[in-house]
């Protein structure tokens, strides 16, 4: 065991480096939570274009709920309103670089 | 009686009273089956987000009613016969979307006073 960690410590070894104690690596990120949830919202308006910017990427198409963290719930909302948006064209079904 | 909110959009070609007209001949419409017309709004001409009939902007109309659900089919089909109606949208409003459309009214309301 003494002698791997000494070629480890030359760098000869050509294996993966090894460390004795675990490294101080953050692995919780910051907690996702549900806007609509959280400020009490309890109806997405499809008039609202401004508003539907925020759930949905540079090309139009809607972010997925692990991006936004929208509940399961709220999300089937967001989808409604979008689609129905993009009907009266207060958004584009096809758009570039949108933000 | 539902209650529902319909969004329309008309051609930007038509002239003030053109577009005065077919507002009052689809709110008296509305009114002549026994509609109560809760609020109308007028968010004027707006630019599309991609182009209809070629048109890349159009006049657009909000109305705000109580209504029988039987009517509504007619009510649309009224929308497809007119030329001037490049997209239509009718929405039943739920007791959520009620008091966000109420709380709307108010917002406007307070806008047109400070102006």
């Amino acid at each position: 065991m003494a002698s791997t960690i000494e070629q480890q410590a030359k760098g000869k070894s050509g294996g993966e480096v090894r460390y004795l104690t675990p490294l101080d690596i953050e692995t919780k990120k910051e907690e996702k939570y549900c806007r609509f949830k959280k400020k009490g919202i309890k109806y997405i308006d499809y008039k609202d274009a401004d508003f539907l910017m925020y759930l949905v990427n540079e090309q139009g198409k809607i972010l997925p709920r692990r991006l936004t963290g929208t509940s399961l719930k709220y999300q089937r909302k967001v989808a409604q309103a979008v689609k129905r948006c993009r009907h009266l064209a207060l958004m584009p079904y096809v758009g570039d670089l949108l933000k | 009686m539902n209650h529902y909110e319909t969004v329309f959009i008309l051609n930007p070609v038509l002239s003030d009273t053109q577009i005065k007209e077919t507002v009052q001949k689809f709110e008296d419409y509305l009114v002549s089956k026994g509609a109560e017309m809760i609020s109308k709004e007028d968010w004027g001409l707006k630019k599309l987000a991609y182009p209809i009939q070629k048109k890349k902007s159009g006049f657009y109309h909000l109305f705000d009613f109580k209504v029988k659900g039987e009517e509504i089919s007619d009510f649309e089909l009224e929308f497809r016969r007119d030329d001037s109606i490049m997209r239509y949208l009718t929405v039943r409003l739920d007791k959520h979307a009620e008091a966000w459309a109420e709380k709307r009214r108010e917002r406007v309301k307070s806008k047109a006073t400070k102006k």
